[in-house]
């Protein structure tokens, strides 16, 4: 198989998350905890998942006869808020979940959901199935979702923390971050594979009104259909949810001269 | 009791490096029954450092198979360490390799995992894990009722275990040969060309946006401030982060620092590093970009802006003052 010119079809798992300039404080409910206000809080893409979304898009821009599925589980109705924004960035068809999407789930439990949607995707065929997803989310920050939506779905080639993938006729080259700012290199022998992607390398798409226009006419009615998927976290259990003491007492220097500032870093510096 | 097992893999030496050694320091506290399970091309060297932790048991997976960071070879043989000790809780470092492999064999061996914990102890008579929601942004103390329970524990958090190095009588588990598409060819560093992620580093240095726009001469000065950043560097030995604002600049078509890659990026959707000491510079200190500070000790800012996020209780001295000038001055103290 020539994995420069068989067509890929790229499952992006991604989920929502508070706005990152948002305040957020935890509160207990009644399955445990929760986000103060969550409900109201506005909501964007998670970024990693986000930055997968755009490297598939562009990787079935590039391999003709490619396509793109997000499967997202969160409530419906902020994932709809979420979708008129991203809907028009790049072209996708939408696998919705109603289902929550706190950071305080189990991720074996979201993981089992989340292999099932992509198992039933109709006339998927898995042998060109890559997985993407956002090596962690911004709300679990737990990066073990992917992995075990892969076991699920039996693919044991995975890669995590990726930020380049090149296709060539060996396969698929990919570049994982590693320790100490490098990144390792792999060669796959094609797909089925799943990547957890860290950046890219890639600027986030303009808004693009003709993507969103088309995007929406499958986004809407996969939202309509959306199948319940509760995720119960069972045997999980938060002793405490607190938000950590941050502020601190700031000294403002103001009009010191930059000679006696760099001595004063200079001296920070050293000392032990 | 629980049974516990230390799953470390071997550096190329096939020794254990310092995160391995913090986990098994973090294990030891739990009490129970220790066992270690070790992954690697050779696992001998690593075996005889830590001969003297009290293990019950030293299982290990050995051979040229199991020298690579690979997803399917590391998870064969984590879930073979892992059956083979009948262990409850499984404590492992985070380093790149296991937070590729371990939520898998989590999910092989029907157990849960959490990854990044900070702190792993005994609490109310259960292990309770300490670790970050949203971004560094909320701590929780959690426990789990199922077992196996994998936990990862992030660097930095325990101090690392230390003891005498003897000759350790190891257990070898035979793994099948296990089918895999993927050759690991080898690492890149980044086309910067210089180190400048050094996570032992005691001083983080932040590059904010502000390095490439205009100065007071309505000029940008790009070039001034790569060398001035540089030389800080390699006289400090720092480690280099940067803000999500400036690292974006390069997709963009704009001014850019030519070694500031993604992999510098502190913050929100960047990387939450360990350092004693931070130098903010040209930087707003925005809170999606001060979550990644978390973990910083003593902060310190240059900015020209006096209200800016540092100053907002986010930093412990905040200099309003032009980061050019002031880095040309501590660049020049360094240097004599």
């Amino acid at each position: 198989m020539n994995s420069s010119t068989t067509p890929f079809q790229i499952v992006v798992c991604g989920s929502i998350v508070p706005d990152p300039l948002q305040t957020l404080e935890p509160v207990t409910a009644a399955g445990g905890p929760a986000l103060k206000n969550e409900m109201m809080l506005p909501a964007v893409l998670d970024p990693w998942a986000g930055h997968a979304l755009f490297e598939a898009a562009n990787l079935a821009r590039s391999v003709a006869g490619s396509r793109v599925w997000l499967v997202a589980m969160a409530p419906k109705a902020k994932l709809q808020q979420v979708m008129m924004t991203v809907a028009q960035k790049v072209p996708f068809e939408l696998i919705a979940l109603d289902g929550p999407a706190s950071g305080f789930t189990d991720s074996f439990e979201t993981a089992a959901a989340l292999a099932l949607a992509v198992a039933a995707i109709p006339g998927l065929d898995r042998s060109r199935l890559l997985l993407f997803g956002g090596w962690e989310s911004a709300s679990r920050g737990a990066g073990s979702t992917l992995q075990m939506v892969g076991e699920r779905l039996g693919i044991t080639e995975q890669f995590h923390g990726v930020d380049q993938l090149k296709v060539t006729d060996g396969g698929l080259e990919i570049l994982e971050r590693v320790e100490g700012g490098k990144h390792q290199v792999s060669v796959c022998a094609g797909a089925p594979a799943a990547l957890g992607w860290a950046t890219g390398n890639l600027p986030e798409p303009r808004n693009n009104p003709q993507v969103g226009m088309v995007n929406m006419r499958g986004i809407m009615p996969a939202l309509q259909r959306a199948k319940a998927a509760p995720v119960k976290s069972e045997g999980l259990c938060f002793a405490s949810v607190n938000l950590p003491r941050q502020q601190r007492e700031t000294r403002v220097v103001k009009d010191m001269p930059a000679g006696d500032i760099a001595r004063e870093i200079v001296a920070w510096i050293g000392e032990e | 009791m629980e049974s516990i097992l230390l799953l470390a893999h071997t550096e190329a030496d096939g020794s254990l490096g310092r995160p391995a050694l913090e986990a098994l320091a973090a294990a030891k506290n739990l009490g129970g029954v220790l066992h270690i399970g070790l992954a690697g091309a050779q696992v001998q060297p690593a075996a005889d450092q830590v001969s003297g932790a009290g293990a019950a048991r030293i299982l290990a997976v050995s051979g040229e198979a199991f020298g690579q960071a690979r997803y399917s070879t590391d998870a064969a043989a984590a879930e073979a360490l892992c059956r083979a000790s009948g262990a409850t809780i499984v404590v492992a470092p985070s380093t790149s390799r296991w937070s590729r492999a371990l939520p898998g064999v989590a999910f092989r061996l029907s157990g849960r995992v959490d990854t990044h914990a900070t702190a792993l102890a005994i609490q109310n008579g259960v292990p309770a894990v300490t670790r970050w929601f949203y971004r560094q942004r909320m701590e929780a103390v959690l426990t789990r009722a199922q077992r196996p329970w994998i936990v990862l524990l992030d660097a930095g958090c325990v101090p690392a275990w230390s003891g005498v190095a003897g000759t350790a009588a190891v257990e070898t588990l035979e793994v099948a040969a296990v089918e895999t598409r993927t050759t690991v060819t080898g690492t890149r560093s980044p086309e910067a060309g210089e180190q400048t992620i050094r996570p032992d580093a005691k001083l983080l240095f932040v590059a904010g946006a502000g390095w490439t726009k205009k100065q007071s001469d309505c000029a940008t000065h790009t070039a001034d401030a790569e060398k001035l950043i540089l030389d800080f560097l390699r006289a400090s030995q720092a480690s280099l982060g940067g803000s999500k604002s400036l690292v974006d600049l390069s997709g963009e078509g704009e001014a850019v620092l030519r070694f500031m890659t993604h992999l510098n990026q502190i913050g929100q959707t960047g990387a939450t590093p360990r350092h004693p000491k931070g130098l903010s510079t040209c930087c707003h200190g925005e809170e999606p970009h001060a979550v990644g500070w978390r973990f910083v000790g003593e902060r310190r800012a240059v900015n020209l802006d006096a209200n800016c996020g540092w100053a907002r209780g986010k930093a412990d001295v905040v200099y309003v003052a032009d980061a050019f000038a002031v880095m040309r001055e501590v660049n020049s103290l360094l240097e004599k």
